[in-house]
């Protein structure tokens, strides 16, 4: 039984983890699905975790994602990815950013920051797309335009198409004026392309 | 926040609880809404805020924002109040009155329970106000019900006289989902009737109004039977029949698609009654609450036999991992294999204070002193008493920290003799209930020095406005607490009253240094902005000169997350000894140049970061 997707979107405060998660949603929304948009986040703000849950469909009661039933994880931060990934169902896959966020408990020595966080979920039997998306983003001239990559990132997974979350994601800077609007189209065709060619090379 | 024009009746909209809870709040045409923040229920009055018609207030603290709406609900206008759930702890001196009184305008409080303790000291059901002060408890499940209990809320009040308590939790205040609005309907208030025997609660008008509560209670028991917020769904997989409100009905739905459920909508008073018909329909029947066994309780005490608390966890969110295995395991199947991976261990990413935050400095010159006792408060700086300062010693409730402070000083044992007792608190906690403490200290004499932190917001709930920043709700200038002159009208002596610059930390600690030793009170005033309001200004950022830094790890210890390591190292010292070395970079784009790291850096080998232009590169 599959009649409810459920998207998990992952991060720490302040990255914009909760804002994407809201476009998702109302991407689903404007497709006629009903959704469910929750969060884990204790006291995001101040650089704590965070996971976002969206679950859309015909019908959504629970707004929490049992753990082993989402079936994109997508990662704004490396370890955050191996923090969550056990949400993931089997057939599931993690379209994680590569980015790198070490906390003061790091820095302070007192725990270590994993050397390869992408690598240990594959060997840990995870399927995971990997990008850049700061780089991504700083490459398009604006270290901003990372989440506008990271739902680029997702356009490709999703069960309805790409076009609808472009217009929402777009929809959120037409007040901006049409430069900002371009940027982002720009930014979303990358985070897209990087996922896309990140599975061709895996495959 | 300004008033926006709201979204046309029959919007399809995606809202959280809370602001569904608003738009109802709003459409049933509430005069006055009263609250002080607090998480999960904050967003509900800052949402009403932005709607037209209504007076919206930050109050200085819960009791203060239930006593301004029973106001206006004898004044005859509709009024709301809402809080986090240990909000009315502070309120219900109050409303433990106030369900005697009753109410001519429809009176609305909605609580928020953190179940789970996303951002709470403790983990408390409000649903017990109701059975404590006899009024009627709604528990909506999602946020169009927040919305449509909402309204309903307000006619029963008006109907029945009686406050209402709308118990929402942090899946229902912040979860977002959609919400069909409906119209406002605009109401003339009935205006304020002098009625002493019912407005002025002596024991002689308490007496008398004590009989009309209980009878308040048969015809609201009576109402709870009969109401379609309570619904009987019946199922074909009459093995376990579930009883239960709020988040927990969605989670059972989703986990027992087939099973016959009563969703209690008003949940108080419990209508035995209907729990009876579920009843009939079962073998067994599980009460699915959060987070008290209250309901059953009293179907226990009804002689219904139900299940609850026995086969499910007393604490936290009964989610759908939590609930299949309990019911799995009481019927006696093989507990559901969730093909769950085992989680990955990661280091604990634990919320820091924000980059360049004034309460950095603080903490850091805390953890240098020696031989302190520090009473904590609530607020951001709380955290001090995490890494790296490891700078405070208790926090129990806010305000918390005055009276504690003075409780260690007056009890302290042989051992303690020489310890300094220091109490730190927030701006917002010391006016919600700190000053109080503060004049029990001064009027006890007490030796107690206090860091009144003075970062003009209120930090830890998102920097809303306070009377000590001299700004409203709606951002309009409004008087503005002199803390100083506060603590000097509490009776702490003037020359023991000083305000510093938090980011100066040879300033700080020396104030800190000297007053400890004084013995009688003093207080140390912050007077720093938090970083993330509009008061705070950025200056140029810092960066390492790598050659310079020595990898003392002096730097690091401010707890500052601009600064990162980038390698490490050891040292032999001349004496023999083995010391770690970290060398650090700033990440300058988020450096906001508030200069405290730098001051404890002997090598001075943190300098004004200069931006390298392509252009200049090419020219080199
Ligand atoms: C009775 C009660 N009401 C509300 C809260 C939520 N809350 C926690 S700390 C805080 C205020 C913090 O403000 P302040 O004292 O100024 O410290 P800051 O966070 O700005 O450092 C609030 C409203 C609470 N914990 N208890
Ligand atoms: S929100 Fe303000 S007070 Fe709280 S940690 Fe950040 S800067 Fe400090
Ligand atoms: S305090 Fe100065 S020398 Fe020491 S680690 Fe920091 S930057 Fe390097
Ligand atoms: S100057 Fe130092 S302490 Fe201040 S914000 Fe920059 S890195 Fe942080």
């Amino acid at each position: 039984m599959h009649s409810t997707t459920n998207i998990l979107v992952v991060g720490i405060g302040g990255q914009g983890v909760m804002t994407a998660t809201e476009i998702l949603a109302e991407a689903a929304i404007a497709l006629g699905h009903d959704a469910k948009k929750t969060e884990v986040a204790g006291m995001a703000q101040r650089g704590g975790v965070v996971s976002s849950h969206l679950r859309f469909g015909k019908k959504v009661l629970s707004p929490q994602i049992t753990p082993g039933t989402a079936d994109v994880l997508l990662g704004f931060e490396a370890a955050e990815g191996m923090r969550w990934r056990h949400m993931l169902r089997p057939e599931g896959i993690a379209l994680m950013n590569t980015a790198r966020l070490v906390p003061p408990v790091v820095e302070l020595g007192l725990y270590d920051y994993p050397e390869d966080p992408i690598a240990a979920m594959k060997a840990a039997g995870t399927r995971v797309i990997a990008f850049d998306a700061t780089t991504i983003a700083l490459d398009l001239g604006d270290i901003r335009l990372g989440n506008t990559v990271m739902l680029g990132a997702i356009a490709d997974h999703l069960p309805f198409s790409a076009d609808v979350l472009q217009e929402c994601v777009l929809q959120r800077f037409r007040r901006k004026g049409e430069q900002v609007v371009d940027q982002n189209r720009r930014a979303f065709e990358a985070g897209r392309a990087a996922v896309g060619e990140a599975q061709m090379a895996a495959a | 926040m300004a008033a926006v024009m709201p979204a046309p009746a029959a919007s399809r909209l995606l809202m959280s609880g809370n602001e569904a809870v608003a738009r109802a709040v709003w459409e049933s045409g509430v005069k006055v809404a009263a609250a002080y923040p607090g998480t999960p229920a904050t967003e509900m009055l800052e949402e009403i805020s932005t709607y037209p018609d209504v007076y919206a207030e930050w109050s200085v603290n819960e009791k203060v924002s239930l006593e301004v709406a029973i106001g206006a609900a004898f004044a005859g206008s509709r009024s709301f109040c809402c809080m986090k759930h240990v909000g009315m702890n502070v309120a219900s001196d109050a409303l433990m009155t106030l369900t005697l009184t009753g109410v001519i305008g429809g009176l609305v409080i909605a609580i928020a329970d953190d179940v789970g303790l996303s951002s709470s000291q403790n983990e408390q059901d409000s649903r017990f106000w109701g059975r404590f002060a006899h009024l009627p408890v709604l528990e909506p499940a999602d946020s169009q019900e927040a919305y449509a209990m909402t309204k309903v809320a307000f006619d029963l009040s008006e109907r029945f006289q009686v406050p209402v308590i709308l118990r929402m939790t942090t899946r229902i205040n912040h979860v977002k989902a959609l919400v069909t609005v409906g119209a406002r309907s605009e109401r003339a208030g009935a205006g304020f009737k002098k009625d002493p025997g019912r407005w002025v609660m002596t024991p002689a008008g308490a007496v008398k109004r004590i009989p009309l509560m209980f009878e308040r209670d048969v015809e609201l028991r009576k109402l709870a039977e009969e109401s379609p917020l309570n619904v009987l769904e019946n199922g074909s997989d009459r093995r376990v029949g579930y009883i239960t409100s709020g988040t927990a009905y969605m989670h059972v739905k989703e986990c027992f698609p087939e099973a016959p459920v009563l969703k209690l909508g008003l949940s108080c008073p419990v209508p035995v009654e209907r729990c009876r018909e579920l009843a009939a329909l079962v073998d067994q029947v599980v009460v699915v609450e959060e987070v008290e066994p209250l309901v059953e309780m009293e179907l226990k005490a009804a002689g219904l036999a139900v299940l609850g608390k026995d086969i499910l966890p007393r604490q936290g969110e009964l989610a759908p991992h939590v609930l299949k295995p309990a019911i799995a395991r009481l019927l006696g199947e093989p507990v559901p294999e969730m093909k769950v991976a085992p989680p990955m261990p990661v280091f604990p990413r634990p919320p820091t204070m924000c980059v360049a935050c004034p309460h950095l400095g603080v903490y850091y010159t805390l953890s240098q002193v020696k031989n302190l006792t520090i009473s904590g408060d609530i607020g951001c700086y709380t955290l001090g008493a995490g890494h790296p300062w490891n700078a405070l010693d208790t926090c129990i409730s806010m305000g918390a920290s005055m009276g504690i402070a003075l409780g260690l000083d007056k009890g302290r044992g042989e051992a303690d003799k020489d310890k300094r007792i220091l109490a730190v608190i927030g701006d917002s906690t010391f006016l919600h209930m700190g000053m109080q403490g503060l004049l029990d200290i001064v009027y006890n004499k007490g030796n107690v020095t206090i860091l009144l932190l003075d970062n003009r917001a209120v930090g830890m709930t998102g920097g809303q406005n306070n009377p000590g920043n001299g700004y409203d709700l709606y951002d309009n200038a409004a008087p503005k607490v002199d803390f100083a002159k506060l603590c000097e009208s509490l009776g702490v002596k003037k020359e023991r009253i000083h305000t510093v610059d938090p980011y100066q930390l040879p300033v700080l600690f020396k104030t800190i240094r000297d007053e400890i030793k004084v013995p009688e009170v003093s207080v140390i005033i912050t007077d720093q902005p938090c970083v993330l309001t509009k008061a705070y200004h950025k200056q140029r950022a810092y960066a390492v000169i790598d050659d310079k830094c020595t990898g003392c790890g002096n730097c690091i210890e401010v707890g500052c997350p601009a600064i990162h390591v980038t390698r490490r190292g050891k040292e032999v010292k001349a004496s023999g000894r083995e010391v770690d070395l970290a060398f650090v970079r700033i990440e300058t784009s988020v450096c906001t140049g508030c200069g405290l790291c730098l001051q404890p850096c002997a090598p001075d080998a943190i300098v004004h970061y200069e931006p390298v232009s392509p252009i200049r590169l090419v020219k080199n």
